[in-house]
């Protein structure tokens, strides 16, 4: 909490004065006070157990049907009470609520007060259709907007102080991540408010509440499997890791190796503007590219000393085992012919098929520079490593007969700009159990 | 695929209960043609996007939501309507054989899906639509929507039941655990069908047929959600047998090995009545029962864990279990694979099928034609010990069923 700079509590501060400003007029209307708990309730139930894991999602239909029924001071006071009820992940627990009761609460005003100025209440009470989905989708709009303009000055005037817990996304340039908040979260808010919508109809149609609540059993399956899906990926990325850890078995010193290759090479792919599923693949390209050391006997990878033309011939043959390795997961696409081809060289000189230039694939391309500068950058049992500029001018001179001046370029490039920083992987420090995180973190 | 008497008899009732609809229908002509339509569009559209994976309990759940708010439609925007059972069957049909029409061409198998959909359509509309075409409902309230969610249930649980039987018909696998699964499944997206069925039954009630385009897309938004579950479930398992060809590539075990003890175990552990969640973890555990062999720096002559003496199997099998936790894979594997070597009666019955399976496999390897009969004799012998007998003879059964041949990965 000490850490969140001044002006992000002016910030927040204000944004609680004006939630408070939301509901004043509270007491002048009359409130239909037990839709008001019923929804407040359901919205913080569904955020309870949403925290536990099983779910991912937040709970908006509760919040837009409340906006959709209740006069606007009233939608106010779903969302406060419902996100004050509702637990919080990470620390300063009471500010972080405060926030986003303040969040919601201005963002359900602003939706409440377009759908009321659009004459959606009476199109509800009448279920006028088509005409209901206009207000209804002036006030998702509203909505989308509220929350990513007041996301983005969060994110903005929190990402000044690195150890912020707020600022933990500050890593992606502020410009863009604020542009991208309003895009990503239109879809499914607004389909959150067509589940909004159907129970604030199916709240005031003779069957009544009860309706209203079946509406929500859809929209709480989606979520379970969503967050199942989360699980399952984070289970299948660990599985990958895996599969370099049984490398590093029998081949210790390559420790880590296979994570600052994955690195490189999604840097070097993000600065030739790939787009993120490739950049993506790319990055598992790299941790991968060394699976097949695991068919070489391990006498020949631990052994010091110069090797035979007869062991190098063995050890050559690893790109073609990592190969018939990894070619059954589908997934990884273009990443299983960098696995094959890491080692080709622009003049043809490479294995394993010695291909020349264009013929070798791309993505092989960037990873034989990632691969390259790792090896020259750390300690080898037989070199020491060199500083980075050093390895940088080596890649370069070697560009145009071993690897492609384009890569070599990109990754000049990002390594001045941003510097390489290669993360420290957990694997290093880790204790003999090691500790796979049996929850992973479920994207809210 | 052979005949059976009861995927027989599902057939028949379902066509005689389709026949007898659309020639009602044609005599009488179609009743409230708009909603008729609106439905049959949706059902459709329903089946044409059904997808057809493995491991999918409901492939269309839009087609089958779709299909019940038909056959549960009372009111349409104030007004009752008056089509009765035989023409909710037999707008559904027709909807779903021309949502069909792309799947038969490719030749994938629809029979069973149709039969279903069509008994259990028939089934929702022969509780709801006589009475209510009587006024027997009139000023429910919220008891209606009560008694709508009622008849799903009720539906839901039959067509897990003809699920399950017309599964066991095709497969021969014990009824018990098909029908469980089934049930499951009923509270995962049988839930959210149900639920979209009911509300869509009373959105059109209220709102008229906007509701029917407006109010399926957060069921849309479901049947994707599990689209990419599935697809991450595929790559998952891709991935974990690629790990487990490890052993394979780095010349500790045969090559195949894993996968067909894997397919092997699965087989077994259907025979002995395992669950979905269960007979994954067991496929796991199988396929990467070797995994612990990496570890060793001189390769077990011909991967044969089985001929070791017991500390050195149960040496391979903790330091298995040590790379398989890393994995992130229920950790309920990394048990099955430490406890590979334990004694039968203290292991789990995971553990127990692998050993047994990966005993036999080593044993057929290299036999030649008699070779099967031979280590089945061996394994029935060491079944004191090392080998649980209730899974040697299920074993014995599964591989007489399948006529001595090693089924192929599945």
């Amino acid at each position: 909490m000490e850490a969140l700079p001044a002006r992000a509590r002016v910030y927040v501060a204000c944004v609680v004065l004006g939630a408070a400003l939301g509901l004043l007029p509270l007491s002048s209307a009359r409130t239909p006070w037990w839709a008001v708990a019923l929804l407040a309730a359901l919205y913080a139930a569904g955020e309870q157990v949403a925290a536990r894991g099983r779910f991912a999602g937040p709970f908006y239909p509760v919040l837009l049907a409340g906006a959709f029924l209740l006069p606007p001071p009233a939608a106010v006071l779903v969302a406060v009470l419902g996100a004050l009820l509702s637990p919080v992940g990470q620390r300063p627990r009471r500010l972080r609520r405060l926030w986003r009761a303040a969040q919601l609460a201005v963002g359900v005003w602003a939706a409440s007060r377009v759908h009321w100025a659009l004459d959606g209440r009476d199109a509800v009470v009448a279920s006028d259709f088509p005409y209901a989905l206009v207000p209804a989708g002036g006030a998702v709009l509203a909505f989308c907007l509220v929350l990513a303009v007041l996301d983005g000055g969060i994110l903005a005037l929190a990402v000044g102080a690195p150890p912020a817990p707020l600022g933990q996304r500050g890593r992606v340039p502020g410009r863009r991540a604020r542009r991208g908040l309003f895009a990503r979260s239109l879809a499914p808010v607004a389909v959150h408010g067509l589940a909004g919508l159907m129970m604030a109809v199916l709240w005031r149609s003779p069957y009544g509440p009860v309706a209203a609540l079946l509406v929500l059993l859809p929209m709480c399956v989606s979520w379970w499997v969503f967050g199942q899906y989360h699980r399952e990926r984070a289970a299948h990325q660990a599985t990958i890791r895996a599969l370099v850890q049984a490398v590093d078995i029998k081949d210790g010193y390559t420790r880590g190796h296979s994570e600052r290759v994955g690195q490189a090479s999604m840097m070097i792919a993000r600065e030739l503007g790939m787009d993120d599923e490739r950049v993506e693949v790319l990055r598992f390209a790299g941790i991968l590219h060394d699976v097949g050391k695991l068919g070489v006997p391990t006498r020949l990878l631990r052994k010091d000393g110069p090797l035979t033309p007869e062991e190098r011939r063995v050890i050559e043959l690893h790109p073609e085992y990592g190969h018939e390795m990894v070619r059954g997961i589908s997934f990884l696409g273009e990443a299983r012919a960098a696995v094959l081809h890491h080692h080709e060289r622009l003049d043809g000189t490479g294995y394993p098929y010695g291909l020349l230039g264009g013929q070798i694939p791309e993505s092989a391309r960037v990873v034989a520079v990632a691969d390259a500068f790792d090896a020259m950058t750390s300690t080898r049992s037989y070199s020491r490593a060199r500083p980075v500029p050093a390895a940088l001018q080596e890649l370069e001179r070697c560009a145009g007969a071993q690897f492609d001046p384009r890569m070599v370029a990109a990754l000049v490039r990002v390594v001045q700009r941003c510097g390489w920083h290669p993360a420290v992987t957990a694997d290093e420090a880790r204790p003999p159990a090691p500790a796979v995180p049996s929850r992973p973190e479920v994207h809210r | 695929m052979r005949a059976s008497p009861i995927r027989t008899l599902i057939h028949a009732s379902a066509a005689l209960l389709a026949t007898v609809s659309l020639l009602g229908t044609l005599w009488n002509g179609l009743d409230e043609r708009g909603a008729a339509l609106a439905f049959g569009v949706l059902v459709t559209v329903g089946e044409l996007t059904r997808w057809t994976g493995a491991q999918v309990r409901e492939a269309a759940p839009l087609g089958a939501a779709g299909a019940l708010s038909y056959a549960l439609l009372g009111a349409n925007g104030g007004q009752a309507t008056h089509h009765g059972v035989l023409q909710v069957v037999a707008v559904v049909l027709a909807a779903a054989l021309l949502g069909s029409v792309p799947h038969l061409a490719r030749g994938r198998p629809t029979l069973d899906h149709l039969a279903r959909r069509v008994l259990t359509v028939g089934f929702a509309a022969v509780c709801f639509q006589p009475l209510y075409n009587q006024g027997t409902f009139g000023g429910w309230g919220a008891a209606y929507a009560l008694l709508l969610l009622a008849i799903l249930a009720l539906t839901a649980l039959c067509d897990a039941v003809l699920a399950a039987a017309l599964a066991h018909a095709r497969t021969r696998w014990p009824f018990g655990p098909l029908l469980r699964d089934e049930l499951r499944a009923v509270l995962g997206i049988g839930s959210a069908v149900c639920a979209t069925g009911a509300v869509m039954a009373l959105a059109v009630a209220v709102v008229g047929l906007w509701a029917v385009p407006v109010f399926s897309l957060p069921l849309l938004l479901t049947q994707m959600s599990f689209r990419r579950y599935a697809a991450v479930r595929t790559t998952y398992r891709q991935t974990i047998a690629s790990l487990a060809r490890a052993t394979e590539i780095a010349g500790y075990t045969p090559a195949g090995h894993a996968r067909r003890v894997a397919a092997l175990s699965r087989a077994v552990g259907r025979d002995l009545g395992l669950s979905g969640a269960e007979l994954t973890v067991l496929e796991y555990a199988a396929l990467m029962h070797d995994i612990g062999q990496l570890s060793l720096v001189d390769p077990v002559p011909a991967g044969a864990t089985a001929a070791l003496p017991t500390e050195e199997q149960r040496r391979i099998a903790l330091l298995g279990g040590a790379v398989v936790r890393q994995t992130g894979v229920n950790s309920q594997v990394a048990a099955v694979v430490e406890r590979l070597a334990d004694p039968s009666r203290e292991q789990p019955v995971a553990a127990r099928i692998v050993r047994a399976v990966n005993a036999y496999e080593e044993k057929v390897r290299d036999a030649g034609p008699g070779g099967p009969l031979k280590a089945l004799e061996e394994l029935r012998l060491g079944t004191a010990g090392d080998y649980a007998p209730e899974v040697v003879e299920s074993l014995a059964r599964v591989l007489s069923r399948d006529c001595l041949t090693l089924p192929s990965a599945g």
